[in-house]
């Protein structure tokens, strides 16, 4: 059996709960309403979050390119995305939703751009 | 083995150093400033109260009254002649009680003998109907109509640039680590150099007595004096018009509230003697203490304006008086120490004096090329529409505004940072331009004034500083 | 010199809705006046995700909900100028703008939307003591030296302050590498929202100091260090409680104020608690066709409410264009009482309302199992239960029209918190 403390992020009211793992089955106390159940699951069997971060941008007016993973990736695979974006540079013009890198990290997603930057000089004009 | 030779050295770009050696430079000289840091005025005299005293409250005969005097006489004129930020607002001593009557009464005879012209004692009434806002405690107010304010980095960096530009060396990045006495003056030992000089002109601040100490048997000792202070923004900077002082008295040693030339209101300075000549650290206690002694001089202080919180180390001798002069067992060897207030308005009256022993001694001619004007910084916020849109057709980077909150623009930061002893770093031009001094304290305008100090000057960006080295603003990024 | 009908004060999130809002409410000279050199304003530093929820349904980082906007203002073809800043407004609603390419000019507006956004507090207005060196940033200075420009400010990171610029740049950091020791708060709670302080802080074992603050700053040229005491309920120090912590960098996450220094310069009546100006139901302050929105009217936590008020600013502008004078409106005040800090608007015009008026506004404590009570002339007409409420997240009532027919004559609406 084992136990975890979260808190639910579901609203303001931040509820504490514990989450009681025990031969596959989940039980979890401390909740007010289902979003905390449900929460509390998802975090103790599979935790993902999704990672932002800025990629350097070569042939821009601006020196980096803000990036994310195209959907939520294990937590436990941030730090190896963030190692293989900060290795990565790409060339302007970008545009939003551009995959910058295939298969990060192994994780099957792709981080893709999430700003518009032309290349240097060809910024649009009023 | 001398890596240059000099007929004058002044250790130190403060004020004092400053002015004696725009003072020098009308003479046909070879003058070398030695300045630790990284930019003039980057000690004592970029963190003061900034105020040109009348002079009445050195005693009669010192040094103090005599250059205080001098020095407030002058400042008109030079500020016009080097085009820096001064104004007369007059200032008011304030008397909390009737005991303490004879001794405003004592100031102000102090004043006539020193020869401070127009000073009128005040009652509350009058006081207040002066400054609406002094508190109804105060019972009497010595005015004294010459009191001024200034910008002391303005002044410094003006005379600095004044005296570079008539020929004086600066050397920055340069600490004298030893004075030897030598057959035709004396060495100055420095990290970056030996230099040897006929004259040395002592103008260290609070170094000043481990240098004189160096080559005179006639010990002096500095007392730094750290004095916290607090700074509101523009929106309270018409609290007060004049300079209000408080007359020592049974709240201890009075702090000031006065305007500022910028338009802020400044309150401090507290006096706490420390063992560390570089300790400018605020305490919660001394802040505590300028907010509670400004308000017994001023009501209804907004404090909920205050945008930033300083200190700065005065230099106390224990004589408590200027010396200055020529150390009398130390030939050629020419203190300005013990530069504590009144040392801002004095320090021009200081540096003529001091040239003028120096410029007798070596029987220097006159610079014929001297050239007494400095240009000023060019300031877009104060210039009307018409004379902005057409400095803006000359240069479009004056229509880039970077500092929101003084209206500062990149034309301005770039002549901070292109001319005569220009700008190496943020706080170089925060004091040349006030860029960042405004409400947001730098917060929007930061990234983009090191950008333009990177670009101008070709220092990485990972090397920019906010003064001194070691001040690096960013890390090396993975 | 030059006209127009409706000028916009600033292009970030406010900036792009209410043009958008007034396009399609009809009008059609507008000029957006932005002072950076893109459109999008602080978003474009928010490279987080979670914006968007409300108006888009998904979660979208702050470049992309920004871009949504600005694509939607391109295709409108709502014109703006970029790189220019406003010096000043006059009461007839004449601005004196710059930038390097026109130099100094004045354009002579019918209508003007407010929408400078708002600024960090620095250290200075904090009075944190001690030396002055070089590693102390705002957190959004930070955040934008890190995310626009591509540089790292520090390596061992203290921050002070829990708001959610605070939060997101622990995180931010810690990915970059950093080591973010400790937030410390000055509160007994967070002003930042809980889904940051578990994703930035709780993901990787950033300890939150709840009711702490720095009392000492050390290090004469970079930053060597700060020392965090425990504060009593008067928000002071305890001494004894000092624990020191190494760092080469300081964050101040400390508060935003709004931008006011136009409005302020204009003579527009401002509000004492948001520090931006006072509104009618309009979003229009007390100069006829000046409207205000987004954070220089208050500061908000979600963009999605910066979005639709920002649209009734745009709409209003349009509406104010397109009428002739009316009536003496019926202004009626609206009071914030007993835990209700502030509210926006903070009068309405009964008349002219559209059917429905949404009142924002944020209450003073951590409050649990109460009522937000709203009374018409001392009549309770709306009473709503909360489990939590928290000065941190906005709250708003919504005020239909139609409850005002049986108060003819009503002079105040009252909004307060009430133990339930």
């Amino acid at each position: 059996m084992t136990t975890k403390n979260l808190i639910c992020i579901g609203c303001p009211m931040g509820c504490p709960l514990t989450v009681i793992m025990e031969d596959g089955h989940i039980e979890v106390t401390g909740n007010t309403c289902q979003h905390g159940a449900d929460y509390a699951k998802k975090e103790v069997t599979n935790p993902t979050r999704v990672v932002t971060s800025t990629v350097r941008v070569l042939g821009a007016d601006i020196a980096r390119v803000s990036v994310k993973t195209a959907h939520d990736i294990p937590k436990d695979k941030i730090f190896d995305c963030m190692e293989e974006i900060k290795r990565t540079s790409v060339c302007a013009p970008v545009r939003i939703g551009d995959v910058l890198i295939r298969n990060c990290a192994g994780t099957g997603t792709d981080v893709i751009a999430t700003k518009n930057v032309p290349r240097a000089g060809a910024l649009p004009k009023e | 083995m001398a890596d240059s030779i000099y007929d004058v050295i002044i250790i130190g770009g403060g004020v004092v150093g400053a002015a004696t050696a725009r003072e020098l430079s009308r003479y046909a000289l070879s003058i070398c400033v030695i300045e630790k840091e990284e930019d003039v005025c980057s000690g004592t005299s970029k963190a003061n109260s900034a105020i040109v005293h009348a002079g009445f409250d050195a005693l009669p005969g010192t040094q103090k009254a005599k250059f205080n005097v001098m020095g407030n006489a002058g400042m008109e004129a030079l500020s016009q002649e080097l085009s820096f930020e001064f104004r007369r607002n007059g200032s008011l001593v304030l008397c909390f009680s009737d005991e303490d009557m004879p001794r405003l009464g004592e100031l102000y005879r102090r004043g006539l003998q020193n020869g401070v012209p127009d000073l009128r004692i005040l009652t509350g009434k009058e006081a207040r109907k002066k400054e609406p806002n002094l508190t109804d405690d105060v019972v009497a107010a010595l005015y004294a109509p010459t009191g001024g304010i200034v910008c002391p980095f303005g002044l410094t960096i003006a005379l600095a640039e004044n005296a570079a530009d008539n020929g004086v060396e600066f050397r920055f990045h340069t600490q004298a680590r030893e004075i030897r006495k030598t057959e035709n003056g004396y060495l100055v030992v420095t990290d970056s150099g030996d230099f040897q000089t006929r004259y040395v002109v002592n103008a260290a601040g609070v170094y000043a007595d481990v240098l004189h100490n160096m080559v005179s048997a006639r010990k002096l000792h500095i007392t730094p004096r750290k004095g916290d202070y607090i700074l509101l923004d523009k929106e309270a900077g018409g609290h007060v018009a004049s300079t209000i002082f408080q007359l020592p008295g049974k709240y201890g040693k009075g702090v000031l509230v006065t305007p500022t030339v910028h338009g802020n209101l400044l309150l401090g300075p507290t006096a706490t003697d420390v063992a560390d000549k570089e300790d400018t650290a605020t305490t919660a206690k001394e802040l505590a203490q300028v907010l509670e002694k400004s308000a017994v001089s001023v009501k209804n202080i907004p404090y909920r304006l205050t945008i930033t919180s300083f200190s700065g180390v005065r230099a106390h001798e224990d004589g408590d008086d200027f010396v200055i002069g020529e150390a009398p067992d130390a030939p050629g060897f020419f203190d300005a120490a013990g530069i504590e207030s009144p040392g801002l308005s004095s320090a021009p009256a200081i540096g003529a004096y001091l040239a003028e022993q120096i410029a007798k001694r070596a029987g220097a001619k006159r610079n014929a090329a001297f050239h007494p004007q400095r240009r000023g910084f060019v300031k877009l916020a104060e210039k009307s529409p018409e004379e902005r849109a057409l400095l803006i057709r000359e240069n479009p980077l004056y229509g880039v505004i970077v500092c929101r909150c003084m209206q500062i623009s990149e034309g301005e930061i770039v002549d901070a940072i292109r001319r005569t002893l220009g700008a190496r770093s943020l706080d170089g031009i925060k004091r040349r331009v006030h860029q960042g001094m405004g409400r947001c304290q730098a917060g929007f305008c930061t990234p983009k004034a090191m950008e333009i100090l990177s670009r101008e000057t070709g220092i990485p960006m990972e090397k920019i500083c906010k003064n001194r080295d070691g001040s690096e603003m960013l890390s090396k990024m993975n | 010199m030059k006209q127009c009908d409706i000028v916009i004060i600033g292009g970030g999130p406010a900036g792009l809705a209410a043009a958008i809002a007034a396009k399609k409410a009809g009008a059609d000279d507008i000029l957006i006046l932005e002072r950076d050199s893109m459109l999008g304003g602080i978003l474009n530093q928010c490279i987080h995700n979670g914006f968007g929820l409300h108006t888009f349904k998904e979660e979208l980082t702050g470049p992309e909900y920004a871009a949504r906007f600005i694509d939607e203002a391109n295709a409108l073809g709502i014109p703006y100028k970029l790189g220019t800043m406003v010096l000043s407004v006059s009461r007839d609603k004449e601005l004196l703008c710059i930038n390097p390419e026109e130099g100094l000019f004045r354009i002579a507006a019918k209508a003007i939307i407010l929408a400078m956004g708002c600024r960090e507090r620095p250290r200075g207005a904090l009075n944190i003591p001690g030396f002055r060196p070089a590693g102390i940033y705002s957190a959004g200075t930070a955040q934008r030296l890190m995310n626009i420009e591509g540089y790292c400010v520090g390596r061992e990171v203290v921050i002070l302050g829990s708001g959610d610029i605070g939060l997101i740049m622990a995180r931010r950091m810690t990915l970059e590498g950093a080591k973010v020791k400790v937030v410390a708060e000055i509160m007994p709670y967070s002003g930042g929202l809980k889904r940051n302080i578990v994703q930035c802080l709780d993901d990787y074992g950033i300890p939150l100091k709840l009711g702490h603050t720095v009392v000492g700053i050390e290090g004469k040229e970079r930053l060597t260090g700060v020392t965090i005491a425990a504060v009593d309920e008067q928000r002071r120090p305890i001494p004894g409680t000092e624990e020191h912590y190494d760092c080469d960098t300081l964050l101040l996450s400390v508060g935003l104020i709004p931008e006011n220094e136009l409005t302020r310069g204009m003579g527009i009546s401002l509000s004492r608690v948001t520090s931006g100006p006072q509104v009618d139901d309009r979003l229009q302050t007390d100069i006829e066709g000046v409207f205000a929105c987004g954070n220089v009217l208050h500061v908000h936590d979600l963009v999605d409410h910066v979005s639709e008020e920002a649209a009734l600013a745009g709409e209003s502008a349009a509406v104010y264009l397109q009428k002739q004078k009316t009536s003496v409106p019926h202004k009626v005040t609206i009071n914030a009482e007993n835990g209700v800090r502030y509210t926006v608007p903070q009068s309405l015009d009964i008349d002219n309302m559209k059917d429905a008026v949404t009142v924002r506004f944020r209450v003073a404590d951590i409050y649990r199992d109460r009522a937000i009570v709203v009374c018409y002339d001392g009549t309770e007409v709306m009473r709503r239960k909360k489990k939590i409420m928290a000065p941190g997240e906005m709250e708003q009532v919504i005020l239909k029209k139609s409850s005002f027919s049986d108060f003819p004559a009503l002079k105040e609406i009252t909004v307060r918190t009430e133990a339930e």
